[in-house]
């Protein structure tokens, strides 16, 4: 079965789901996470349209990785997963790992933040890239070679036809993740997982791969999930923002929506804490206090501690996400939140 | 105002091979660099990968000797490195750097570590070593008890705030920042800029600052200098050089920084990498990325001359003002 959906994808065949753009390609239900009983992940309802941008946010810990490592079968025996993860309707979790194979790099590919280490440093460029077309478009020899040198080319990868002979070291961080790019776009995936891929990168570069990425997303009617701790890239690329909190969604919002009118106290905490680029210059609004440990959540909502507008209510239970406005949701007991919130 | 650090044209070349038999080659880590910082202030430097910016900190410092220019502290010369005079001088200059774990000895509760510097530099009886510990958890925020745990007990901004109490330990007056926040989470990274700021208005430490991090830079700087393969490239307030960069480069680096809010300048999309500090470009270093180079600029390097407004300008075309709105 694999084969045949790698095969049908070859010739060309691209994203089902455009003609039903009310199907959700992605489709995460209660997703929970958990290594040797401590909760990292703790039931995430998140959906991907055909073709959309969406970002999640979040600081070190809160699971933001975890949700995709998770949905494609990429976390060790350790970890315990339970919930739903459909692809189109199709069960990932659980799913039988020659199908998983099939699913990832053909239907969803991932780039990460360091491409230098997901590269392999034995085997020259070319080679790794054709041996993704080789498996999950099943192209061969001058074929592959020849597609190769065009995804090379697609991603602005300078003097393309002799980089493929290169080696991952041999090339810039900024250069290897046009690189990672191009064997992600090798099996035509419907969605893109980008794990905060201009992290390690310099300004200048992060803003080209930034650019790059949003090309392709919109030449290729690919979907894309951007992974960030940086709201400043999210904003760039993206329509829809989730942020993420201590395993759990907090808030969900198109993207200027979430900034201009943040709803959820850790959302607003999270704009307060970022410095202005223009205008007058004011003292940060620091967050006080840190991130809980996995192992040592509070009791109902696990940002109260550190939250301006908590009140012993808030312990009561874990604040499940409701509709603020038109496709925004937040979950917080407090909301609306009194007026001083809004600035 | 007078100056606690001055580094008067500066350079250090470093030298590197390619390839295991390859003959050595000289990299121009910095290359003439002049900057100051007075007390109580903080002079931000920014720039990429490879520009200089951290071994422009180490000249600061002292940890290595300029193979051009000088280093003047508080009017007098550097002494050199391993001498009485340099340990003395180096207990009022600290160096705070971007992995806090790293910086931390992992076998040593953090009190031992605070009060490290002072051991060092025979400073006060045991007693009184202790309540100068107390007194610097207090002042970075961190509560008594964190003194006896071990640096992986702590949170990533607990360690980043253990690192400053150590670095204050000796009352320095002038702390070396280099991307001192990079590590941490932007919640965690509000708490240590505000800390630096009241640190800095309590005890008129001078600062440089050194990130790649424009917003930060801008935050907590008076002065800030852009650096680009090893010189820098334009000079001045940060609002100002911010607002209306003056250099191509610095135009590029300002529109490239993502930003939540709507963008003031269209972005730049460089072409290309940085280029390598080994091979570095004829004329002004920057004329190959540069959307606005001419003929001169592929020839001749540019010298840093003042515009109208006093910043400094390392660029033919600026020069000339055609740059400047």
């Amino acid at each position: 079965m694999p084969d045949m959906s790698a095969s049908e994808r070859a010739a060309g065949e691209r994203v089902a789901g455009e003609s039903r753009p009310d199907r959700p390609l992605v489709e995460i239900r209660d997703l929970r996470v958990s290594f040797e009983g401590v909760p990292a992940l703790r039931g995430i309802d998140f959906a991907v349209s055909p073709g959309e941008a969406v970002g999640l946010v979040g600081e070190s810990g809160c699971g933001k990785s975890i949700t995709w490592l998770a949905a494609l079968g990429l976390l060790g025996p350790t970890a315990r997963v339970s919930g739903s993860v459909r692809l189109q309707g199709e069960e990932l979790l659980g799913a039988p790992p020659a199908r998983l194979d099939a699913v990832r790099g053909g239907r969803i590919a991932m780039i990460f933040q360091d491409p230098a280490t997901a590269l392999n440093p034995v085997h020259r460029l070319g080679w790794q890239v054709e041996e993704a077309l080789r498996l999950h478009r099943g192209l061969e020899g001058a074929a592959a070679r020849a597609e190769a040198l065009r995804l090379f080319e697609r991603v602005g990868i300078p003097d393309a036809a002799r980089r493929l002979a290169s080696y991952p070291h041999e090339m810039s961080g900024g250069q290897n993740q046009r690189v990672m790019i191009a064997m992600a776009l090798a099996g035509a995936p419907d969605l893109l997982i980008a794990d905060e891929p201009t992290t390690a990168l310099d300004a200048t570069i992060q803003a080209q791969i930034l650019d790059l990425l949003r090309e392709i997303q919109a030449e290729a009617g690919m979907a894309m999930v951007l992974i960030s701790h940086d709201l400043g890239v999210v904003a760039d690329l993206c329509t829809r923002v989730g942020v993420m909190y201590a395993g759990r969604l907090v808030e969900m919002a198109p993207a200027a929506e979430l900034f201009a009118e943040p709803q959820h106290p850790y959302t607003c905490g999270l704009l307060g804490a970022l410095p202005d680029m223009s205008g007058p210059r004011r003292r940060l609004v620091a967050i006080p206090g840190s991130v809980p440990e996995p192992g040592r959540l509070p009791a109902g909502c696990a940002f109260a501690p550190r939250c301006g507008f908590a009140t012993a209510a808030c312990a009561a239970g874990v604040p499940e996400l409701e509709a603020v406005g038109e496709d925004h949701h937040a979950a917080c007991a407090r909301l609306p939140l009194p007026d001083a919130a809004a600035a | 105002m007078t100056k606690l650090l001055e580094l008067d044209g500066v350079s250090r070349t470093y030298s590197s091979r390619s390839g295991l038999f390859g003959a050595p080659i000289p990299v121009r880590a910095v290359d003439g660099v002049s900057l100051s910082v007075a007390p109580g202030r903080t002079l931000g430097i920014v720039g990429e990968s490879g520009c200089g910016k951290s071994t422009t900190g180490r000249l600061a410092l002292g940890l290595e000797r300029p193979d051009a220019g000088s280093v003047r502290f508080a009017g007098a010369p550097m002494p050199a490195p391993g001498t009485a005079a340099w340990r003395r001088q180096r207990a009022r200059m600290q160096l705070v750097f971007q992995d806090p774990l790293g910086a931390l000895d992992r076998r040593l509760p953090i009190a031992r570590q605070i009060a490290e510097p002072l051991v060092v530099h025979g400073i006060g009886n045991r007693a009184e070593r202790e309540a100068r510990v107390a007194a610097l958890l207090a002042d970075v925020g961190l509560p008594a008890e964190l003194g006896r745990r071990h640096p992986h007990e702590l949170s990533g901004g607990q360690r980043q705030r253990a690192v400053l109490a150590r670095a204050l330990a000796t009352n320095p007056s002038l702390l070396v920042c280099d991307e001192p926040i990079s590590a941490l989470d932007v919640s965690i990274q509000a708490q240590v800029v505000n800390m630096l700021a009241d640190l800095q208005a309590e005890r008129g430490i001078a600062l440089i600052f050194i990130s790649h991090d424009l917003k930060v830079v801008r935050q907590v700087s008076h002065e800030v200098a852009v650096m680009y393969l090893g010189r820098v490239v334009e000079q001045g307030d940060p609002d100002e050089i911010f607002a209306e960069p003056a250099h191509p480069y610095s135009r590029a680096l300002v529109s490239a920084v993502p930003s939540v809010g709507p963008r003031r300048i269209e972005r730049i999309v460089l072409k290309g990498d940085p280029p390598n500090p080994a091979d570095r470009p004829s004329g002004c270093a920057f004329h190959p990325r540069c959307p606005l180079a001419t003929a001169q600029c592929r020839a001749e390097s540019p010298a840093l001359r003042p515009l109208v407004d006093g910043r400094l300008v390392a660029c033919h075309l600026a020069a000339t003002r055609r740059l400047v709105a």
